[in-house]
């Protein structure tokens, strides 16, 4: 077994006291620079073993990890109204009501063919557990994660964020479009039932 | 009643200044960045948190002794700020230039004493009583090798008067009036045959004139430290274990006067060791044969440029010595009670009691 070997005396006690001040010295003098906030990743992570470690954090922060998983966006632009993301979220967070379009609204930007309209696209951010499940389903990869993380509120009702670009007359009317739309055609298709039977 | 006025507006500046001091230096130690936010680099911490406990809110508990509750804190912040008053500022400036002025300032001093047992008495809280006591009973304890330690500079400078042990430490010595005839030695022993009356500066220090003193010095040093509540011997407080000490009932703006009376507290032991020890308001650098640096750098007794040169001398050494007491803070562990007792009455009382001979030997060699 070793024995740890106990130090004494006055000569040993005056250079321990002293070499704590020393040490502390050090720091101090060091106080001058800082370290950089650096992401994991980075190869100056581990090579700062002086300076302030102090983050400045509203005005600095530390990157997040590319695939980490924070607040989710979604390019209203190219989602083409699936509702795939709603029914695969494990707390129910997504809120959408869908509007078919009348007339051609335009394609996605990878091509695809937008059909439905958006009255409603709600995320309730206070309800998301962050999983990712969302992300992985869109087919167009329209709803991401992005890397910002301090998104709390004072009043809980701002956690739902509404990404739909109609606002609710634009909704109505298209509402009414579709309507007459499916009016006509009701009345065309009763038109055609009644030509084919006289005939 | 003007220097009354001056001195209490120079604590008061020395003392957020050193409240913020404190903070940084703690910071920077420790790798971090201190206050950042209030004024450049936070600069307005310290009036921040002042402004903050005048305007909070008086609180006097029910149970408590009223009368001594409220005069605790007055008596202890009057009590050290009254050793302010002997102390010499520049060759011509004392507050109160009494005589036995070391003699008062220890009398002063003791008074705290029994501000602090009023503040703990009179929180009736066993918590305060109890902080109470363990602060008077260090400071009582730490006050016998401190006051050795003066003793040993009083035999050496045969005088109780700061501004004559002031004199005696510098080239200016002959103007004072009962010193003409005076004579400094290298380490004050004539037969080496240095005559270093005119060269002045760091030679003539009392830590030089007899390097003994070097030795009182550390022991002063280090007792100052514990009748200061400073770290490493601050038990009574332990702010990093307790809610606090004696004062463990007072807010506002009974806390702020007690928190002034405490770094006043710091100023005035650091002062009195550079007074004492450290040649006061005298210039570190020697006359060099026709380099006349000390004369330079302290002007002419009477006229402005001596006043300047003192303060600036004397300031420059207590901020350094305070600087000292921060870096000891976050450098050493707290010491248990029973060490704390151990190093007053085992190690420093005795080897005080040897300084005082050895200082009175040497002051024999120095006739
Ligand atoms: S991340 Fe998960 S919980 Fe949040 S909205 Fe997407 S599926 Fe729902
Ligand atoms: S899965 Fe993507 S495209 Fe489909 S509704 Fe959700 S966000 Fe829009």
């Amino acid at each position: 077994m070793n024995e740890v070997k106990k130090h004494t005396g006055f000569g040993y006690v005056v250079k321990s006291l002293v070499s704590g001040l020393g040490l502390t010295w050090r720091h101090f003098k060091n106080a001058r620079n800082r370290r950089t906030p650096e992401y994991v990743s980075d190869e100056n992570y581990f090579k700062q073993p002086d300076g302030m470690a102090t983050l400045k954090y509203p005005y600095e922060a530390i990157p997040v990890p590319d695939n980490g998983r924070y607040r989710l966006h979604n390019e209203i632009d190219d989602c083409i109204v699936c509702d795939l993301c709603a029914k695969i979220c494990p707390v129910n967070c997504i809120t959408i009501e869908s509007v078919k379009a009348t007339e051609d609204i335009g394609m996605t930007s990878d091509g695809t063919k937008k059909r439905l309209y958006a009255q409603v696209f709600d995320i309730d951010m206070a309800k998301c557990c962050y999983c990712g499940l969302c992300t992985t389903v869109c087919p167009t990869d329209c709803l991401t994660m992005t890397p910002v993380y301090d998104f709390a509120e004072v009043n809980i009702k701002n956690m739902v964020y509404h990404f739909t670009d109609l606002t609710p007359e634009q909704a109505e009317e298209k509402k009414q479009l579709l309507a007459k739309q499916q009016e006509e055609m009701a009345a065309a298709k009763a038109a055609a039932l009644a030509a084919r039977k006289q005939g | 009643m003007l220097a009354f006025l001056l001195t209490l507006g120079a604590l008061l500046g020395v003392v957020i200044a050193l409240a913020y001091a404190e903070r940084k230096v703690a910071a920077f130690m420790q790798d971090r960045m201190g206050p950042t936010e209030a004024g450049p680099q936070g600069s307005l911490q310290a009036v921040a948190d002042v402004l903050k406990l005048l305007q909070k809110e008086d609180i006097v508990p029910a149970a408590a002794d009223k009368g001594l509750f409220k005069l605790a804190p007055i008596l202890i912040f009057a009590a050290v700020f009254a050793g302010f008053a002997v102390i010499p500022f520049t060759p011509d400036l004392v507050p109160a230039g009494i005589g036995i002025g070391v003699f008062y300032l220890l009398a002063i001093i003791s008074l705290d004493v029994v501000g602090l047992l009023m503040a703990g008495w009179g929180s009736n809280n066993k918590y305060a009583m109890l902080g109470a006591m363990r602060s008077v009973a260090q400071i009582v304890s730490y006050e016998i090798p401190a006051g050795l330690a003066i003793l040993s500079v009083v035999m050496v400078c045969q005088s109780l008067d700061f501004q004559e042990i002031s004199y005696q430490q510098g080239a200016l010595m002959n103007q004072f009036p009962g010193l003409e005839y005076e004579m400094n030695w290298l380490f004050g022993i004539e037969a080496l045959g240095i005559n270093t009356t005119t060269i002045g500066g760091i030679t003539t220090w009392n830590i030089f004139r007899a390097p003994i003193l070097l030795v009182a010095f550390i022991i002063y040093f280090i007792a100052s430290l514990a009748e200061s509540n400073r770290a490493p011997f601050d038990i009574p407080e332990a702010e990093s274990e307790l809610v606090a000490g004696f004062h463990v009932e007072y807010s506002g703006f009974r806390f702020a006067v007690l928190f002034l009376a405490e770094y006043s507290m710091m100023v005035l032991v650091c002062l009195v060791a550079v007074v004492l020890f450290l040649g006061s308001w005298n210039t570190p650098l020697p006359n060099i044969g026709p380099v006349a640096l000390a004369y330079w750098t302290s002007g002419t007794p009477g006229e402005i440029s001596s006043i300047l040169w003192g303060i600036f001398w004397l300031l420059s050494k207590t901020f350094i010595l305070l600087f000292l007491q921060l870096q000891l803070r976050w450098t050493y562990p707290r010491l248990r009670v029973d060490q704390l007792m151990h190093l007053c009455w085992k190690v420093l009382t005795p080897v005080a009691l040897a300084v005082v001979l050895i200082a009175g030997i040497w002051r024999l060699l120095m006739i």
